[in-house]
Parts: structure tokens; sequence; C-alpha cells
């Protein structure tokens, strides 16, 4: 077998593909902080829990009621979002006039009742789901086997990433969204609803973070504990790339994940570390991060 | 500290050397290194206006070192306190140094951050016992009291807290501590007043993660034992809860915080079993919303409504 440094390339590739998955997951996770953030000014710490609550709808459809992968993977964004604009009309709406870190100490209480609703009704084990039928298998690609499943939730990644790119920065809708951002009042002036189109970034946004879940779901294990971790990674990922671009967001993403699958074929101890120890660089050298300005 | 402050410190004081006659003392310490880890906290977070979301590491470190210096090197019992604090402290200025580089929201994020790795480090590392902790700390003894005795030990955590609460109330009101209130309020004012506003804030941190730990090291001392729960982010959230709940930037408001929440865990561990976490969600929602001076805030504010409605 051919190896690249003493490792197989077999497995190399392989943690290469991992690297890709996980980072798509960083980078559709950090685009949603992303665009909530310029919106709303806050930082959504129950991103890490609706992320959850997206692969547990996917989960609990299959298991109760029968709904099977592809139209979870279009109903549990909906859900999610729908629990979302509930989040922004109920809560997050009074606090805008506020310092911001109120807006992260209540999505972080929501995150502990979305957390521990979940765990309280299904307990802490991780739930399987099969990967499905039309993605069962692997592309044998000739230097290693290529699971189906695994580049779509690339494919599919990229692609809701791009075309939330599209929206923001090429439609009529994006400008209003652009224009709210860089000035809320001079936009409401000019007849644009901007509280409607704060509740639907903020509903739009989590709705990313419950397509992540579903993507996810057949690819890891479903438990309610699974979103806490990766947010807080999904968190260094941010500050290392900044908020101010999304392409910005996604190419962080997707660099970091394949950064964190080489730290463990080469240094397996340090891939729970890797993305945190590159913040810290990050931070002495570039504090605002690499695609951030100071603000 | 003002005349209110000081007598309430010491009615304060007095009922807490008498408390063991009526409440179970393992129980009090345990409230009383939270509220100091929760004062710590309230230093930075209620005077400086720094969110740190990672302080429960500083807790976590320090009750690592203070266990394996006690256990492994058998260190006397005053060494190994002091090893842990210093140990929080250096941790401290590490971590403090490289989040004052970013402000607000991503201050609370990279501190979460640089919290999550020394966690990891924690979880693989062997002298912590990884996920079974470590256990079985001897107490030693001090001053040749034996801390095996609860009671004995009763009173060294009760001077080690009014201690600490003293020395941060001497903070609070010293120049240093108008600087950090300065910068809370408008820290490019404070930058155009000549300050090195950096410096205080890490002096700040710095200070604010030595309690902590020193909260860390005497816990350790009363449970015998270290866990990764110290270090978690959850623990984290928990100071945070306290700060916010008793009232961020007053005085007692961490130390009502921290008894409540204790208080709470306490009588709802067995009854309601994982809803805890739902609970302590649903303070920090209720607090956010609608409670955001805390207890101790809502209570001194209501007062002086009263006062002054008498005196018109």
């Amino acid at each position: 077998m051919t190896e690249i440094f003493g490792v197989p390339i077999q497995a190399l590739f392989g943690q290469l593909m991992l690297g890709l998955v996980n980072g798509s997951f960083y980078a559709v996770l950090s685009l949603g902080l992303a665009v909530i953030f310029g919106m709303l000014n806050i930082i959504n710490f129950a991103h890490g829990a609706l992320y959850m609550m997206g692969a547990m709808l996917t989960w609990i459809g299959l298991e109760y009621l029968g709904i099977g992968y592809w139209w979870s993977l279009l109903l549990a964004p909906i859900g999610v979002g729908l629990v979302g604009i509930a989040i922004e009309r109920l809560m997050l709406q009074w606090l805008y006039k506020l310092d911001h870190l109120y807006g992260l100490l209540l999505t972080f209480g929501l995150a502990l009742m979305i957390e521990g609703l979940f765990r309280d009704l299904y307990g802490v084990a991780g739930q399987p789901y099969s990967i499905p039928e039309e993605f069962a298998g692997a592309f044998n690609l000739g230097f290693m086997f290529l699971p189906k499943y695994r580049a779509w939730v690339v494919v599919a990644s990229l692609a809701v990433c791009l075309a939330t790119w599209f929206v923001i920065e090429k439609t009529r809708l994006g400008a209003y969204l652009r224009a709210a951002t860089e000035n809320p009042k001079l936009t409401q002036a000019f007849g644009i609803n901007v509280p409607l189109m704060v509740m639907l970034t903020y509903g739009f946004g989590v709705g990313l973070a419950g397509f992540a879940g579903v993507l996810a779901a057949p690819a890891t294990q479903i438990g309610p504990l699974m979103g806490s971790n990766l947010i807080i990674v999904v968190f260094a990922v941010v500050v290392i790339g900044g908020m101010g671009s999304i392409l910005g967001s996604v190419v962080t993403g997707l660099g970091l994940g394949i950064i964190e699958g080489m730290t463990k074929v080469f240094w397996p101890e340090a891939s729970a570390t890797v993305v945190f120890m590159i913040m810290a660089v990050v931070l002495m050298i570039r504090p605002a991060g690499l695609f951030g300005r100071e603000k | 500290m003002s005349r209110r402050v000081s007598i309430a410190y010491l009615i304060g004081l007095g009922l807490l050397l008498l408390a063991p006659t009526f409440i179970y003392p393992i129980l009090v310490m345990k409230v009383l290194c939270f509220a100091l880890f929760a004062c710590a906290f309230n230093l930075l977070l209620g005077y400086t206006g720094l969110l740190s979301f990672g302080h429960a590491v500083f807790l976590g470190s320090a009750a690592y070192v203070t266990g394996h210096a006690l256990k492994v090197w058998e260190l006397p019992t005053l060494l190994g306190l002091l090893a842990g604090t210093g140990a929080a402290t250096l941790l401290g200025w590490v971590i403090g140094s490289l989040a004052i580089r970013r402000q607000g929201i991503y201050f609370a994020m990279v501190t979460l951050a640089l919290a999550q790795m020394v966690y990891f480090f924690f979880l693989q590392a062997s002298f912590t016992g990884g996920e079974d902790g470590l256990q079985g700390v001897p107490r030693g003894t001090l001053f040749g009291l034996d801390l095996a005795d609860d009671i004995n030990l009763y009173y060294l955590v009760v001077a080690i807290f009014a201690g600490s609460f003293w020395l941060i109330q001497r903070t609070i009101n010293s120049p240093f501590g108008q600087i950090l209130k300065a910068i809370r309020e408008n820290e490019p004012r404070a930058i155009s007043l000549g300050y090195d506003v950096a410096k205080y804030k890490l002096l700040a941190f710095v200070l604010s993660a030595g309690l902590a730990g020193l909260a860390g090291a005497t816990k350790t001392l009363v449970f015998k034992f270290a866990t990764l729960t110290d270090a978690h982010w959850h623990t984290s959230g928990e100071v945070v809860l306290m700060t916010l709940l008793g009232g961020m930037g007053t005085v007692f408001g961490p130390v009502v915080g921290a008894t409540v929440i204790v208080a709470l865990q306490n009588e709802l561990a067995d009854k309601v079993g994982s809803l805890v976490t739902v609970i302590m969600g649903a303070i920090f929602v209720i607090c956010v919303l609608a409670f955001r001076r805390g207890i101790v805030g809502e209570s001194l504010a209501l007062y002086e409504r009263m006062i002054g409605q008498k005196g018109r």
C-alpha cells in the first residue's frame, strides 16, 4: 500500500474526507452565527442546541411519524426556524437596546433549557440513524473509497452556503438586509419593515443550524449533547475567521475541518484542541481574525 | 468599605461562625466555595465589565493542582492550597493576555474556547485521572489542627472566604478599582485619560482567576476530590448565573446568588433529575428578561424607591 510520511494513503484520504465533513458543519454553523450577528448583534449561544434539535427532529420524525430523510431535510429546518422565530418574537426582541452580552446570556439559558428537555425526554445515549438508500455505499476513486453520504454532506453544505451568499449579495432582498444591517433606522425610514427582516433573519440563521443537524443525523450519533461541544469549536472558528464576510466563514470552516482531520492522522492527541491552538496563534498575530475588521 | 457594607459583613461573619450548630457544615462550605468563586467572577464582570465564559477552568485547574500536590507530592495543606491558587493565577495570566486582545462578545467566545482547550487537556492528561477524577485527597493538618474534622476545616474555609471577600472589597474601593469601573463605563474615555487599559484589564483578570483558583483549591479540600465537572463549561455558566441572579456589580449579590443556586441544586437533584438543567436555563432567561439587576440589585432599588417616597 502506498504511504505518505509513513501513513497509509487510504487512511490519510479517509481523514481528509472526514475533516471536510466536519468542516462543512463548521461552515454552515458559523455562517448562521455570522448572519444572525450581522443583523441582531447577538451571538446565538443556542445555535448548537438548535443544530441538535434539527438532528433530533429528524430521528423523531422517522421513529414516530415515519417521515423519511428527504422530507426531514425540508421539514426539520423549517421547524427549527419556526422555533427560532418564536424565540425572537417572545424574548430576543426586548434585548436589542441593551448591552450585547445580554443576548449571549439569554441564548445560553435557552441552550441549557433545550438541551435539558431533550435529555429528559430521550436520555443521553446516542440514537442511530441509517444512511438514506440513495447514498449507501461508496464511490471507488481508484486511490480510495469515498462514502457517498460524506460526499453528499459536503456538496449539500457548500450549495446552501453558496445560495445564502447569492441571496445576500446579489438579490434585492439581500440588498435590503445589508442596508438594515448597516443602518436600521434609515432603512426603516425608506419604508422597509426592519423588525420583520430581523425576525426572518434569526429564523433563517437557526434554520441553517437545523439543516446542518439533519445532514449530521446519519453521519454521527444523534444525542442531546451533540450540539454543545460542537458550538464551542464553532465559536473558535468564528473568532479565527471573523464574522465580516460570508465566504470568509465558509473558507475558515472548511480549512479548519481539514486541519483537524489531518491532525487526527499525524498527532491524534492534539486533534481535540488544534482549533483552539490555532485560535490562540491568530489572536497573537491578527487579533481581528483572518477575514475580520476591527470595529 | 462603606459603613452599611461593613455592618452587613460583620453580621454575615457572625452568622457564619454560628452556622455549624444548625446547618450541615459541608453544605455551608460548598456554598462558601461557590460564593468566593462568584465574587471573584463578579470582580471581572460586575466591576470591569468583562464577561469571561471560561472561569470554571481556573476553579478546575486549582482543584487538580491542589489535589495532586496533597495526594502525590504529599505537601502540607497550606502549600497545597498555595500551589493550586498559584497555578490558576498563572493560567489566568496566559488566558487573560490572549483574551483581552478582543472585546465584548468576542472576549466571551475566546475565554470559552481557551477554557475548552484546557478542559480537553485535563481529559487526556494522566495526573487528573481522566473521567474518574482525582479521588481520596487527604486534607492534612494546619497549625496542629486536624482538618479531617469537618468543624476544624469549616473555620479554615470561613477564614479563607472572609479574607478573600475583604480583599475583593478593598480592591473595588481602591484607586485601582475606580479605574476598573471607569473602563467598564467607557473604555475609550479611560484610554483617552491616559490609562493603559490593557494592563488594568489583565490585572483584574489575573486577580479574578487567582481568587477563583483559591475557591477551587478550597473545594478540593472540602470534598477530598477534584473532577472534570469543575472545569466544564457548565460550571462556567453556573458562575455567570450565580452572579446574574444575585446581582452583578453588587457587593453581596454573588454570595446570595451562589447560596440560592447551590441550595436549589441540593434540593432538586434527587427530585427532578436532569430537569435541573432546564430550571437553571429558565432562571437565566427570566433574569435576563425581567430581573437584570438580580436579587440584591432589585431589592436595593426597591428600598431606595421607598426611602425616596417617604422623603417627599
